[in-house]
Formats: structure tokens, sequence, C-alpha cells
């Protein structure tokens, strides 16, 4: 069975599939869809969805219905992630799980509306003061842009923490045929509530890396949140010790434990000293130039990136292992080019394939820049 | 909450209050909690919601649920509690200066009439980084950052939300004996309320401007702002009218998955890539999906790649159709098998795509349009002979549409049909424009 549909109907199937009941949005291209199907679909299940007076509001919109223990997501584009930017400080230091869509359009400032871009790939991992980690999911189909959304659900649950989807105009609004069977169930958890017997210390962690068990605002506790550095009861505190603690924990609770975010996707052919690094809307690009340089006899390999923050080194360096050339096709200057560098040892020669004029890179084109014709 | 009666809502053991001497954020902070306590409220359902700058020491001393967000910005989380949780009360307490950076919060959270209650300790500068001014400091007030008077108007804060749709607003100084009771009425109110309580910066605005509590009243009188109760408004809580908005959507089909059944066959075995040309408002992209749904009815897959300016009724309109026996992957086309040039705004964006056709693919052209130099093979379309088509362009990517499928086998003209008679109400017009097309010569 068959449908029709966008990547930004997938995100809002794969959000709702997940419990999410609150969402905050403000209208941005190429991320509008978004906001009007939930808008649309929320309440139907109960939810709220909502118009904010602007991107800076959506966030703490969100922020304050997921302190309630509402599951939220919120969506955008770059000019909203700049302006997201203080709120998404104040999720990580607040410990809020949260999701928020990132379509990508083409930069800088107000760039081009309507242009495809991955220009946000650093900005959404360096984009808040402090340098802490998010986590930042891509997909590369409207079927992933269901499934990772779900993902990404899970994940902010698990570590109380914002994840990013990072997407694209063409991703979300290009309208794709998809099987029934593509949509990929992926399992949510449920957020760990403290029991209204217990003790409960809003902050309190017993190991480097914990989450904090949660209790919503009107539960049976008291919730204490701030912005600022505190204890684990969540109050100001300038104590050396207590405030190491608490940003280790908030960078030791998410990068100690890539194995339970990393997701990469190999198609590696023995002997291959040629491998493709990619993510989102390019992989397709990436997977039909890769059909057509072994047609031609070339081996090659490829590594898709579901995953991009925190990095999945180990899985690149797996893949890096015994090539000569790693080609990196982005539609940026060469952001995650700079990930696949510093990992790429040994002499591997990186060689970035760039497209910043709002068009797609061909298939065609990463055979030919890519020595693989 | 246990059947005793709450008889304060401070954490006694972090008193005193860390404000600085005669500093009037104490005495507000004393109202309050015996607002809270002849309130009686359960602590578990109320939350403080605290903005940046001194006033946003205060939360630390209540035993009730705290935020203490960004600067300006805790109106927003208020809002977000309030809309998700209806049963909480939520105050703020904010400075003047979150009254600035934040007012665009402040006048929206009035406009939907929320259910909170925001406070402010307004003292006409900052205290915590400085003494600076902000948006209530005083015509000619001396501030470390207007060391040579205040040249901007002061706000009137009430104002600005009683005019945008608050329905509590009050005024008054930290001196006012009965402020615990102001502030349980405004509390008490179900909608958006605010107090703007005027007080004493100790530490900057008194010695700067050697001001005195009489000062003070002498700023309100001569600035003509009243006190008590300034404005009281019966309007619904937006949480609760949310809620009741939406309240016949309940239980309806979310994100139900739709499935295009296949009832026609096509015998396509490869990837033919449609470009259609056309200019924004003349329902490019709607035709293009009705096109694609008639594929899926014939059991191909398709993809549909949308290129246009931000205006809508205005510029370019393209629409990338890639149909396929099997699943699409890249979703470009860099040479289209068929290409619809159809109106001139389409045109100008679509000459390398033009450029890259040759003698084995399709252009069908509106007459009107003067080609590039191209070696495909060209289907003219004469619109002018259309009827009464010729003046109803939102049909012609239709007409178009099945023109092709009347010329070249991709899927039978018979699905086509089923896709526009599906949906919407423009379904008889795009099936009688079906049969023009198939007409055409």
């Amino acid at each position: 069975m068959r449908e029709l549909i966008n990547g930004a109907q997938a995100i809002v199937r794969g959000a709702i599939h997940s419990g999410c009941n609150f969402f905050a949005g403000y209208p941005i291209t190429p991320a509008t869809d978004i906001l009007l199907y939930m808008i649309r679909e929320l309440p139907k299940v109960g939810g709220i969805a909502i118009q904010a007076e602007d991107e800076i509001a959506s966030m703490g919109f969100c922020i304050g219905a997921a302190m309630t223990g509402k599951r939220v997501m919120t969506a955008t584009s770059g000019p909203g992630i700049s302006l997201y930017s203080e709120n998404i400080g104040l999720a990580i230091m607040g410990e809020v799980p949260m999701v928020i869509v990132d379509v990508q359009r083409m930069g800088p400032a107000t760039g081009g509306a309507t242009s495809v871009a991955q220009g946000d790939i650093q900005f959404l991992r360096w984009g808040t003061s402090g340098g802490y980690p998010v986590i930042v999911l891509s997909p590369t189909s409207v079927a992933e842009c269901y499934s990772l959304t779900c993902k990404a659900f899970d994940l902010a649950e698990l570590f109380r923490i914002p994840v990013f989807l990072a997407t694209d105009k063409e991703t979300a609004l290009t309208i794709s045929t998809v099987d029934a069977e593509m949509f990929e169930k992926v399992p949510v958890r449920e957020r760990q509530i403290a029991s209204a017997q217990a003790d409960f210390v809003p902050y309190r962690a017993t190991a480097p890396d914990e989450v904090p068990v949660f209790s919503p605002y009107g539960g049976a506790h008291i919730l204490r949140f701030t912005t600022s550095t505190h204890d684990e009861h969540g109050q100001l505190t300038k104590s050396p010790e207590k405030v190491r603690k608490l940003n280790e924990r908030l960078a030791a609770k998410v990068e100690t434990h890539l194995d339970e975010i990393a997701m990469v996707k190999t198609d590696m052919q023995p002997g291959a000293e040629t491998l493709i690094i990619s993510y989102g809307v390019t992989t397709k690009s990436v997977e039909e130039a890769i059909t057509a340089a072994r047609e031609r006899g070339r081996q090659v390999s490829s590594l898709t990136i579901h995953s991009l923050w925190p990095v999945p080194e180990k899985e690149i360096k797996s893949a890096l292992s015994g090539v000569r050339k790693v080609i990196v096709p982005e539609l940026n200057l060469g952001q995650y080019s700079l990930e696949v560098e510093r990992l790429a040892t040994n002499g591997i020669e990186v060689v970035g394939i760039h497209r910043v004029d709002g068009e797609l890179i061909s298939p065609e084109e990463i055979l030919e820049q890519g020595g693989l014709k | 909450m246990s059947d005793q009666a709450v008889t304060t809502y401070l954490d006694e053991t972090l008193l005193p209050y860390f404000f600085c001497p005669g500093c009037g954020h104490g005495m507000i902070t004393d109202h309050l909690n015996a607002a809270l306590v002849k309130l009686q409220l359960d602590p578990h359902k109320v939350v403080i919601v605290t903005d940046i700058g001194c006033s946003g020491l205060a939360d630390k001393y209540f035993t009730t649920n705290a935020f203490h967000g960004l600067h300006g910005r805790s109106v927003t989380y208020a809002t977000g509690i309030k809309l998700a949780n209806p049963e909480l009360k939520v105050i703020v307490l904010m400075g003047d200066g979150g009254c600035g950076i934040g007012g665009h919060h402040l006048i929206n959270a009035a406009r939907r009439n929320i259910g909170v209650t925001v406070i402010v300790f307004n003292n006409f500068n900052y205290g915590m980084t400085g003494g600076e001014h902000s948006v209530t400091t005083p015509l000619g007030g001396f501030t470390t950052s207007t060391p040579f008077g205040q040249l901007e108007y002061p706000m009137d804060i009430c104002q600005t939300v009683a005019v945008n749709g608050a329905s509590f607003v009050a005024r008054t100084t930290s001196f006012d004996k009965g402020l615990s009771d102001l502030l349980g009425e405004a509390i008490r109110n179900d909608g958006f309320s605010l107090v703007d309580i005027w007080e004493l910066c100790t530490a900057y605005y008194v010695p700067n401007n050697r001001y005195s509590k009489s000062m003070l009243e002498h700023t309100l009188t001569s600035l003509n702002f009243s006190t008590g109760v300034i404005h009281q408004a019966t309007r619904a809580e937006y949480s609760r009218a949310y809620r009741q908005s939406v309240a016949d959507e309940a239980g309806k089909a979310a994100v139900a998955f739709r499935p295009i059944l296949p009832k026609y066959r096509s015998d396509l075995d490869r990837r033919v890539g449609i470009i259609i040309a056309g200019a924004a408002g003349k329902k490019i992209n709607s035709a293009a999906t009705l096109f694609c749904r008639g594929a899926i009815l014939s059991g191909l897959w398709a993809t549909q790649r949308n290129d246009y300016p931000v205006t809508v009724k205005s510029g370019h309109s393209v629409s990338e159709i890639i149909l396929a026996p099997k699943e699409i992957g890249f979703s470009g086309i860099t040479k289209p098998e068929v290409m619809l040039l159809l109106f001139k705004e389409g045109s100008l964006t679509v000459h390398s795509q033009l450029a890259a056709m040759n003698e084995e693919d399709t252009l069908i052209i509106n007459n009107d349009i003067l080609p590039d130099q191209t070696t495909a093979k060209l289907i003219p379309i004469d619109f002018n002979q259309t009827g009464r088509w010729a003046s109803k362009k939102e049909y012609w990517t239709i007409i178009a549409l099945s023109k092709l499928l009347s010329e070249i086998q991709i899927y039978p003209l018979e699905a086509f049909k089923e896709a526009v008679g599906e949906r919407s109400e423009f379904a008889e017009d795009n099936l009688a424009a079906i049969e023009a097309g198939e007409k055409l010569r």
C-alpha cells in the first residue's frame, strides 16, 4: 500500500505516533508545513499546537510545557534556529526533553527561503553558548523523516536533552511515494517519573553521566528549574565542585553513551579504496552514484550518517579503514567534512563536493568530482 | 496537600533575603507570601516563574514549584506551563528590565489572556548589572548608562497590557499596606493579570538620583499614572478557550495513512523525468500532485519536487515530477524526458534543463512561448483554441498533462481522471479539462 506524502507530513506522523502532545512554532519557509499540520492534527489526539509570537516564544512555550510532562516539538529553519539559540542553552542546562526540527534553507541570514541547503550542520552543534553537546539526527528520505522523528523523541526522553532533526527543504517538501512498510516503527520510551513516595531532588545524579529522574510541575513533588548553574536542588551555586560536577555531567551523559545514539548505514565493497560519506538529502545522490560507479566496474563504499552529533567516531573510523580517498558531498562549503578530516588520519585524502546555489548535488557530479567516472 | 492550613510559603531556613538593605524586593516578596497564605493554594499547584535580574532571586525562597528562566522570556515559559496544565497557578516575577526585553511577550500574553499573573518589581533601573536605564526610568533620571539624564519616555506597562487584552491590571508601590490583597486579587483572576509595583533600588537609583519614597510618589503623579486596579475585563482564559475551540476534533483520525491503491496498469519500464514550467497561482503544484496520484493508481512510483519564489501569486512555479516502475532515489532532474512549457515565468528558470533535452525527448509548449533552440520533439498547444479554457489558465496544466498522456504511453488517462475525481471542489472542472486535453489536435 502506497501513499503520496512529503517529509513534513511524515515528521508530524512520527511525532504524533511518538506521543507528542505539545507543539509551538512560528511560520517560516520551508518549515511552515509542519506548524500547519500540527495545528490541525494535534487536537485530534488531545494535544496542543500553537503559533507563538516569535521563535523565542515558540521555544519558551515548549520548554514550559515539557516541564509539566508534555512531549514537545517545535520546527523552524536556519533563521529561526538563530532565535532559538538562547533557549537551546536553557534546555541543555535545565535538561529539557524536546525535539527541534530544522528544515534547512540556504543561508546566510534570510538567504534563500525556498532553496535547499545543509548549512546548519555545525551551527546546530555549536549554536548556543558554552559548547555543551546536543543530539542531531538527519533523515535521508521521507520514510526516515518518520522513523528518525520517533528516534529523536526516544533519545530526548533517554537523555533529557534537545534532539534536533536536521532536515532540509527538499526532504521536507518533496512529495514522494512511500510504501506503508517503509515507515519503520521505532519504540519511544516513556518518561521516567519519580514515584510519589520516593524522595525527589530535581537534579540529583549519583553517577557522573546520570540523567536525573523527572517529576512534572503539578505532580507529586515540588520541582525547581533554573537556567543558572545549580546544585542538585536546582538552587543557584558558584561552588566550584558542584559547578564542575554539573557541567561535566551535562557533557558526559551524552558523550559517554555514543553507542546508544550512533546510527549509520554502511554499504561497503570489499577492497574499495574510495569511501563516500553523506547525510540527509545528499545521500540519495550518493546511492545512485554508487550504483552507477559499480556498474562501471569501480570499487567504492559508502557510509550514511543518521546521527550527525555526537559524531559517531567509531563507525567513521571503522569505515575509513583501508580507504585512501573519502568523498564528502554537502550542500554547504564543507562542514561535516571537518569532522571527517580530523578522523581521516594516515594520509587519507578528503575530497569535499559542495553546492551553495540552491540546487541539489546530482549523482553525475559525485561521479565526476569524486573521480569515479 | 494536608488538611492543615499553610502558614507560610517561604522556606524560612533561607531567610533573611539576599536583597540589598532597603530594597523593595523583600517587601514585595513578603506580600506575595501573605497573598498565597490567604489563598491557601496547594504549593504543588503553584509555579513561580522568575526572570533575570534581582527579582529573579525571589523564587528560591518559595516552597512552591519554581522556574528561573532567561531574561525577558519568563512570560513564555509561564504561557507554556499554563497552556499545558490549566490547573496550575502560574505567577511570574519580573523586573522593569524584563518588561523591556520581553515586552513583546507581555503584549501577546495579554492578547491571549493566558492565565498567568505577572508581578513587576519596577525600580527604574537594572540593579543586577550595575544600574543601567530601563524602559521605566523616569525622564531625566540618572543611571549609569544615562549619566546625562534619561531622554526616553517611560513605558506605561499597565496601559500597554490593558489596551492589549489583559483582564486584570493594577499599579501600586511596595509601600502599599494593601499590597497582599491586591496580589491575591490578581492571582485569583482567571485570565492574564499584571501588577506593576513601583519601588526603590537602594543600590543605584536612590543614590544616583537622591531618590526617595516621596519622590517616587511625585513621579507617579507627574506622569499622571493612576494607581490601584486600573483595568478589569471579562474574557475567556486562553488555555481553556483553546481546549474548547478544538473540542470537536478529539478522537478524529490523526495523521492517517491514506493509501492510493493501484487499479490501472502502466507498462512504463524506465524512469521518466517531467518538468512543468509554469507560473505561480496557476495550480501547477496541485495539478502535478494529481498527476502523481494517477501514476500511483497505475502502480508507478512518483516524486514531485517544487520550485517557487517566496511569493504565492506571482513569479515562476516549477514542478519536477519523476515517475518510475520502482522506488525513486535522487529526486532532481538534470535532463527531463518531458517538459511542459506553459507560462513564460517558468520558462526563465528551466534553460539548462531545456538545453539538455534531445530528439528523444518531448516538449509540450504553449504556442505563445517561443522556445529556445531545441531538438526535442515539439507538441504545441494553442490554448486560445480551447474554447472556455482559453481564459482559465489555472486549468492549462491539467489540459497539457492530459495531452501528454494521450500522446505518450506513460499511464492510462483513466487513472488521471480518477485521481482528479477523487478530491476537491474542482473535480468537475478538472475532469472537463482532461477531456479538453484529450480532444486537442
